[in-house]
């Protein structure tokens, strides 16, 4: 009998606290067996950040920091600088990285930091109820927005992975979604990309993974991942925006 | 004859249905007579003779509920 | 050991990389530019990282990753620029994260002045950040003091695990002073095996954090911190007192004041009037005790800072009600002179203040 899929050591023991179906878990999964396969999880400093995996640094099962609202990149920045010989990762929600934080990540990226960041993409804020969020889909209802997001008054959906591409030290940038299997073997991929980014010493990578909140979203968790399909992938493109070795 | 072996960590699972739905032979279901110590009924295999080892339901698991071996 | 001519925003640095730092984060900021500027050539020379930070918020969140990390690390700023800082400073408290924090004071509030004052003494005695911490605060009053307690600061730091900081004025940033740097003494410091190194698969991962969401588990973080901050209370106070027994005043000032001051209780006593004075050299934590040692016979105690009073909380604490307290103050960056000091000493002796 050959193994086929296991619970990754990269992840402790601890129990996800994430609702049913919340694709945080998939993603935590994710990132703990590139991790692992990479054999760098010894060497593995996490950041976490203030959302719904603000208790990340329970999760995985590597050294980990708590970092205040939108500072992670900045915490991994410090971190890095201290162990440039170590695997650094901030792993962060659209409050974190694309409000409160967007100057850190974007100068994080500017100054091609050799750091990993995973941008969890749920179109909503989950921990705190279900506001708004500035990657929130026009005409989307939203507890700050009950009338649906609208356009006039909050502008557009913010698209991170496109911005950041546009910077020189971003040089792995891709989006991904974790809807179906197919998709989530691609988010590994991309995942391990870009932490083979940071091993390789190129500089910043970012992967933003299109995810589902089911509970703010209001819908069952299958059908939550139906609605990323049909709503949020045609807003968010899926791919590859630079890659390091392609010459992108 | 089945090709795989699937165990559920039962009390880990929280009765989301990803892998209900992700499961291309369809031989996962919740297991209404159960309630495990979360208070949800977990998922299980109803028939594991159809099982082709493919892993999509413990890729799909949230919680690393599923372990999936090939015969 | 010989002196050399130092700015005080550079010695700042020198004293920094003397103690062993090898980080650096700031952003510019007058009227402790130099500082970075210092660091940015400096740090790179001996071995060390020097990184200009996105913003204020950017760098004191990077030392609490380097620190965090392991690493001997600084940041500086002044006011306004503190002040973007107090979020930082309190996760590193409840983190309990060693590091350095010098804050050039000037005028303000708000954007206010480059000129020095002293109106950062609430922020940095009462923590400007939210929730129960203290950070040791030393007030250096010369050049040569702010190298002795930079230094200090790293090791008081790594010791309690908490930040320090240095609230200096703008002015002894800005002057230059003959200093030496003397050898460390050397102190116990126990091992850094909290910090965040990567497990290399040979132990459990440590965890920096200061969220605990149990209250039960929060109020026994928070009761340890007290612990730490009494024995800093117990520990750590430093000032510098002189003639209070038989004074009939008493001036209270810190940092560049209390130079001007002396200059005033210099002139006052050849005029004959008895004058004492006492100068905290921690402002946090603040010599209380000292007070008790001003005899009954003192007509006034006189406090001097470059603020709208922020300090005579503290002298008032320290009294007990038992003599009158007196302000005198320059606000925005003005600098008080001796003379009009001088006065006010003469009122208080001569009990028509």
């Amino acid at each position: 009998m050959t193994i086929v899929y296991e619970k990754s050591r990269g992840l402790t023991d601890v129990p996800f606290h994430y609702c049913p179906g919340c694709t945080h878990g998939v993603i935590h999964k994710l990132v703990a067996e590139s991790l692992v396969e990479l054999g760098v999880l010894g060497d593995a400093i996490g950041v976490a950040p203030v959302g719904c995996s603000v208790l990340a640094y329970n999760y995985f099962n590597c050294d980990m920091q708590e970092a205040a609202h939108g500072r992670a990149p900045a915490v991994a920045t410090g971190i890095k600088r201290v162990h440039p010989d170590k695997v650094v990762f901030s792993y962060q929600g659209d409050g974190d990285l694309a409000s409160i934080g967007t100057a850190e990540i974007v100068h994080a990226a500017h100054r091609g930091e050799k750091i990993t960041t995973i941008f969890v993409n749920n179109a909503i804020y989950g921990m705190t109820g279900g506001q708004m969020a500035p990657t929130t889909l026009v005409g989307q209802k939203t507890t700050t927005s009950p009338f649906g997001r609208d356009e006039a008054l909050s502008g557009k959906p913010i698209r991170i992975a496109e911005m950041l591409a546009t910077i020189d030290g971003a040089k792995f940038v891709e989006r991904v979604s974790v809807d179906t299997p197919a998709n989530i073997r691609k988010a590994k991929k991309a995942i391990k990309r870009a932490f083979e980014c940071q091993l390789k010493g190129e500089g910043f990578a970012i992967v933003e993974v299109l995810s589902s909140c089911p509970t703010n979203w209001g819908l069952t968790p299958p059908k939550a991942l139906d609605w990323l399909r049909d709503n949020m992938i045609p807003y968010y493109p899926l791919g590859n925006f630079r890659d390091f070795e392609e010459g992108k | 004859m089945a090709k795989g072996k699937v165990t559920f960590n039962e009390d880990a699972c929280k009765g989301c249905e990803l892998c209900v739905t992700v499961c291309p032979v369809k031989i996962i279901e919740l297991n209404k007579e159960k309630i495990n110590g979360k208070g949800y009924s977990p998922a299980h295999v109803i028939d594991q003779e159809k099982c082709i080892a493919c892993g999509s339901c413990a890729i799909m698991c949230p919680d690393s509920v599923i372990k999936v071996e090939r015969l | 050991m010989s002196k050399v001519l130092m700015k005080g925003n550079e010695a700042v640095g020198a004293a920094a990389i003397k103690a062993g730092c090898k980080y650096f984060f700031g952003y510019p900021i007058t009227p402790s530019s130099e500082i970075p500027e210092y660091m940015s050539k400096a740090l790179p020379e001996a071995g060390g990282v020097f990184l200009q930070a996105e913003s204020e918020v950017a760098a004191i969140n990077m030392v609490y990753g380097a620190g965090g990390a392991g690493a001997r690390c600084m940041t500086a700023s002044s006011s306004p620029g503190i002040s973007l800082k107090q979020e930082g400073i309190t996760y590193a408290a409840g983190a309990e994260i060693p590091c350095v924090i010098v804050n050039m004071m000037r005028g303000g509030p708000g954007l206010g002045s480059i000129q020095p004052s002293q109106a950062d003494y609430f922020q940095s005695t009462r923590g400007g950040g939210n929730g129960d911490y203290r950070t040791l605060c030393y007030a250096p009053a010369s050049v040569q003091e702010i190298v002795d307690y930079v230094m200090l600061a790293f090791d008081k730091a790594d010791y309690y695990r908490n930040p320090v900081l240095i609230a200096a004025d703008g002015m002894i940033g800005q002057v230059m002073e003959a200093v030496e740097f003397k050898e460390p003494a050397p102190i116990d410091l126990p091992a850094k095996d909290w910090a965040t190194t990567g497990t290399g698969e040979k132990r459990k991962p440590n965890v920096v954090n200061s969220l605990y969401l149990q209250a039960d588990a929060l109020q026994v973080h928070n009761k340890n911190l007290e612990k730490k901050y009494k024995l800093m209370e117990e520990n750590e106070v430093l000032y510098e007192a002189f003639g209070l027994e038989d004074a009939e005043v008493v001036v209270v000032a810190y940092g560049t004041t209390s130079r001007i001051v002396k200059s005033a209780v210099k002139k006052a006593q050849e005029k004959g009037i008895k004058v004492g004075m006492i100068r905290p050299i921690t402002i946090w934590p603040f010599p209380y005790e000292i007070f008790k040692k001003i005899g009954n016979n003192a007509k006034g105690i006189l406090t001097v800072e470059m603020s709208a009073g922020q300090m005579i909380d503290d002298v008032k604490i320290g009294t007990e009600g038992r003599i009158p307290v007196y302000f005198n103050g320059t606000q925005g960056g003005v600098v008080p002179t001796p003379q009009n000091i001088l006065e006010d000493i003469e009122k208080i002796a001569g009990g028509i203040r």
